[in-house]
């Protein structure tokens, strides 16, 4: 297993090197460090001088790609994207162009992303999979019938509208919860509860009728008939045979997300005011802040592959038959 | 059993969230904070720099007006407004010298300087910050902060000594003296680079020696350096050189740039340990003003304390007793809010104290009486919810490239065109439409509580207004089309082309949301025929046209730096031709009128006289007449706030207005609970549904289970 992933990692490297390249390319194709540096500055008037001091000292100064003045290998290697790649790999973020260190913002703010992001993604789980055995389990009633049709409905919906309309119901009208916010600690839970159903709730839809149709594949399967032949309740035969051989379609869809819980949701940080990641990256965007862009982009293509290197090893502990 | 159990459950755990937070869920704050002298705001865009010498935003001025405090202020009550000492003992003595340093008159023509006198009060003094914690040598006893002291702070505020020191008038001149460093990029440089003396080459040799420090990584301490327009003369007195008579130099003085910064803060927040952790000027700031920072968390919350060294100062005008002593609250909670529609809920709940009018919430709050006028809805009148509104320093205007062949020009037809053009955009109707009436259609470039606005007819633009039955009235589309055709274009058809004339609007706007506004754009010029054609970019590439001249009609907008007509009349001022100046310029439009850039020469340096007013009145006339601009609109800024919240005047120039405001957080403790009472039916019924679907589906699956039984058998 370990040269296994330790192929993947050497793999990872030339995906890693393209995803830059791509960020820069198209990043520098919208923006001119001029611009950026007009933006940043953030005066009424500014003068060439404000904008040749702010390139020089971010290194924007530097070509792109290909720098013409200087001789030998350094054509290559003085130049801003192999600079601020190299740094990339060894994860040295540097500091933002409203001269912050990224690092630590990267620090400060992935824990309350993963305040609800966590509670979400695993209540979500454990509902969806529940609903869709229950399901199952009735499968055929107008109780299914009936469930499905919700669950369309619930996915036909726009998740602005659940987390508006959350926010008057729960907050306005009915006084429950904190329209929103976020605290440390236990302090916090009453602003998590909020955000956290309505994910929970609005995924519901798609969950249910994915993990439904997992275990419907499963359900006529001869495993499934044997086990009811040695006349073992149905709830057993859901929950200790169909749950645990429908893991693995489960596993590759699950496992793959999980270290992008880190990155936050955008849509409900901003409404529910938690300052977690999820609008670190558009807010770098719109403020033209590569530096924060480029380590965004970065960190993201490394937790996605991270999460596939977790699918892969976690089908050895649900399937036997697969080996690394 | 097992539900029985399951409802006392639910029922407790009903109750205990009833009791926690005095009775209130919905209450986003701690309990009790409601009710201490705190005023809780909000702020939609993280502050990037609390730096005074490199902040240049509104709101992050809301914050450190609050904390530093320059020499002068505007007066809170004083309409219009009007400068006086914060700092300062008196106002600053000036004098005028000739070329050779020699005393001279005001008004003589020798006059090569002017010299600011600036005396310091003897009692501000500094917040407390461990910056000013020192060794019985002078040294900073947190200079060189040790790796396992820095791993356990995450703010300031987490090492354990603090003191304070008096304001001097060498923290004054540190300020200057990093403005002038380039790569603290403070964005008042350039401009003040031709006026203070000396400032110029300080900011060319600084700028390198700091260089060379940072490469070396060593701090920079600027008490070395001087500068040769800024003398320290004493402990508490300044003095600042100026080339040339520049009176808007004062208002400059009320501005954050000039704050004082005391060097033992700037050495302490070189440090490199405290750089990676976020913790410098940027973001914790070390001042005298009534509020320190307290927690400094952009993405989240910002924290201002009530300053225990805070100066001896009252509210204007009134009694000068302790209970009018300044600042009136303890405290000021600012939270992120980037959406309107929960900051506007919130504030309905009474958890914030005021709020402005998102267009979500317009026809929520406010009513538009028959003849135009804005009023308070009946939902609001009944919170005890008023409603503060003022005219803004600020224009918004259409403005046509004079450099253009078309529309461009100071020939007798390209002046009509654009006459015609100005008469046919009917700014009522924008306002009406696109600004919910929160705006006055302008009449020039000043607009009203300046000096040089002229109010009623006088104020009236004749080239696009009549003045009939004591109100303006819109000259009508066959007088622009009779001008349109004197100018060469009769019904809109460009000779050249025999077809409709075709103009190009540069914009900005490419979302969906502003198709109506260009819809509408396209409707005004079609009255006379002619084709606008929308070229919708974005910001930079826009920006870029502008600066080179590549654009024929855009809009643009200019707010005012300070009350002063010249921060608006420099925008038309040939001199500031934005193609002319490399991009650099300010005036947008590239407008070039000789005898309007004469009269600016003089006007500019002039003091509130009626010769300048008679003289800002011809600029004005000319301007009107050779219409660089659609003169566009002055935005009406709307605030709510709650009857709790008082003492809260609109200035659209002070920032430091915070210390006057009062809070009574008793009412506001006994509105919330009136407005927030949990409702508790739907909780008990949704339980309950939950409860009695459980027990349904046991239900079911044991008759399922039953049947499977039976059919076996």
């Amino acid at each position: 297993m370990f040269i296994y992933i330790l192929r993947r990692i050497l793999y990872a490297v030339p995906i890693l090197i393209g995803v830059n390249l791509i960020t820069f390319m198209l990043f520098f194709m919208v923006n001119s460090p001029d611009d950026m540096a007009r933006v940043q500055l953030g005066a009424k008037q500014v003068t060439p001088q404000m904008i040749e001091a702010w390139k020089v000292e971010r290194g924007y100064d530097k070509p792109l790609f290909y720098n013409a003045e200087a001789s030998g290998v350094e054509k290559v290697t003085k130049t801003l994207f192999v600079q601020e790649s190299s740094k990339l790999f060894r994860f040295d973020f540097g500091r933002s162009d409203a001269n912050r260190d990224i690092k630590e913002d990267i620090k400060a703010r992935m824990g309350p992303s993963l305040a609800i992001a966590l509670p979400t993604f695993l209540i979500a789980l454990v509902t969806n999979i529940s609903l869709a055995l229950l399901l199952v389990l009735f499968r055929g009633t107008v109780l299914d019938t009936t469930a499905m049709v919700i669950a369309v409905m619930i996915m036909s919906v726009s998740g602005l509208f659940y987390i508006i309309a959350g926010q008057v119901l729960f907050s306005k009208i009915w006084h429950w919860v904190p329209i929103s916010g976020y605290a440390e600690g236990w302090e916090g839970i009453r602003f998590i509860i909020l955000p956290v159903l309505i994910g929970v709730f609005s995924g519901l839809g798609s969950g249910v009728r994915w993990y439904r149709s997992i275990f419907l594949e499963q359900i006529n399967q001869d495993y499934v008939r044997t086990a009811r032949a040695k006349g073992l309740s149905e709830v057993r035969v859901l929950f200790s045979h169909v749950l645990k051989n429908g893991m693995l379609p489960i596993l590759t869809g699950v496992v793959v997300i999980i270290p992008s819980l880190f990155m936050g949701s955008l849509i409900m940080e901003s409404f529910f005011g938690i300052p977690g990641l999820g609008s670190y990256t558009i807010d770098a965007i719109h403020a033209q802040d590569f530096a924060i862009v480029k380590a965004m982009v970065f960190l993201g293509s490394v937790l996605y592959i991270v999460g596939l290197i977790l699918t892969d090893i976690s089908y050895t502990l649900f399937d036997p038959r697969v080996k690394l | 059993m097992r539900i029985v159990r399951a409802v006392n459950h639910y029922i407790v755990w009903c109750l205990f969230l009833s009791f926690a937070y005095g009775g209130l869920w919905n209450m986003p704050y701690e309990k009790g904070e409601s009710a201490t002298n705190t005023l809780f705001s909000t702020f939609s865009v993280a502050p990037k720099h609390l730096d005074p010498v490199r902040s240049y935003s509104a709101n992050e001025w809301a914050i450190i007006g609050q904390i530093y405090e320059p020499p002068l202020q505007y007066n809170y009550v004083d309409r219009p407004y009007r400068l006086e000492p914060l700092t300062l003992m008196r106002m600053p003595e000036v004098t005028y010298l000739d070329e050779n340093g020699t005393l001279c008159d005001e008004n003589s023509t020798r006059v090569a300087y002017s010299r600011y006198h600036l005396q310091l009060r003897p009692d501000i003094r500094y917040q407390d910050h461990p910056a000013f914690v020192k060794h019985s040598d002078g040294t900073l006893y947190y200079g060189k902060l040790q790796p396992s002291l820095l791993s356990s702070i995450s703010s300031v505020w987490d090492l354990p000594k603090r003191a304070s020191r008096e304001v001097r008038a060498e923290d004054y001149a540190y300020a200057i003296k990093r403005m002038a460093v380039r790569a603290y990029h403070s964005p008042v440089l350039d401009t003040m680079r031709p006026y203070i003396v000396g400032l110029d080459s300080f900011s060319k040799q600084i700028s390198q020696i700091a260089q060379i420090k940072h490469q070396a990584h060593r701090p920079l301490d600027l008490r070395a350096y001087t500068i040769e327009g800024v003398k320290v003369t004493g402990k508490r007195s300044l003095e600042i050189t100026i080339h040339g008579k520049y009176p808007q130099f004062l208002y400059w003085l009320a501005m954050n740039f000039f704050a004082p910064i005391p060097w033992e803060a700037d050495l302490f927040y070189q440090q490199e340990g405290l750089r990676a952790k976020n913790i410098s000027l940027d973001t914790s700031p070390v001042g005298s003003g009534p509020y320190y920072l307290a927690l400094s968390d952009p993405n989240r919350k910002m924290i201002l304390k009530r300053n225990r060294h805070f100066h001896t100062e009252y509210y204007p005008g009134m009694e000068k007793t302790e209970l009018n002593r300044l600042p009136f609250i303890d405290r000021v909670v600012y939270t992120l809010e980037k959406e309107s529609i929960p900051m506007w809920n919130k504030f309905l709940q009474g958890y914030y104290d005021a709020s402005g009018i998102s267009s979500e919430a317009f026809d929520q709050a406010v009513e538009i009486g028959s003849s135009g006028s804005m009023g308070l809805s009946d939902t609001m009148k009944r919170k005890g919810i008023r409603m503060i509104g003022s005219v803004e320093p600020s224009i918004f205007y259409m403005a046509f490239n004079m450099e253009d062949p078309v529309v461009g020009g100071y020939s007798e037809s390209a002046k009509k065109l654009r006459q015609a053009i100005s008469i046919v955009q009917d700014q009522e109707e924008y306002i009406s439409i696109f600004m919910n009436e929160r705006g006055v259609a302008a009449q020039g470039p000043i607009p009203p509580g300046i000096f040089g606005y002229v109010l009623g007819e006088a104020g009236t633009n004749r080239v696009v207004y009549d003045w009939v039955n004591g109100k303006r009235v819109r000259k009508s589309l066959a007088y622009a089309k009779r001008l349109l055709a004197e100018a060469g274009y009769p019904d809109g058809i460009d000779p050249q082309t025999k077809k409709r004339l075709k103009l190009y609007y540069d914009t900005t706007a490419t979302g969906p949301d502003d198709r109506a506004l260009m819809d509408w754009r396209r409707k005004q010029f079609a009255k006379l025929g002619i084709d606008l054609v929308i070229r919708a970019t974005d910001y930079n590439r826009f920006q870029d046209k502008v600066r080179r001249g590549k654009v024929q009609i855009f809009s643009w907008g200019w707010n005012a730096d300070y009350p002063d007509p010249e921060n608006f009349l420099f925008l038309l001022y040939g001199g500031n031709a934005v193609v002319d100046t490399g991009g650099a310029g300010i005036n947008s439009s590239n407008y070039k009128n000789p005898v309007f850039d004469r009269l600016f020469e003089e006007v500019k340096s002039m003091e509130n006289t009626p010769q300048r007013a008679k003289k800002i009145v011809r600029m004005v006339h000319i301007a009107q007449e050779d219409a660089p601009w659609v003169w566009g609109v002055y935005p009406k800024s709307l605030v709510l706030v709650h009857h709790w919240f008082t003492q809260v005047l609109p200035h659209a120039m002070a920032n430091n207005t915070l210390k006057y405001k009062c809070i009574d957080p008793k009412e506001r403790v006994a509105k919330q609970q009136m407005w927030n009472q949990p409702v508790y039916l739907p909780l008990l019924i949704i339980g309950g549904a939950i409860l009695l679907l459980g027990w349904w589906l046991y239900k079911l699956y044991e008759k399922r289970q039953r049947r499977t039984i039976r059919e076996r058998r």
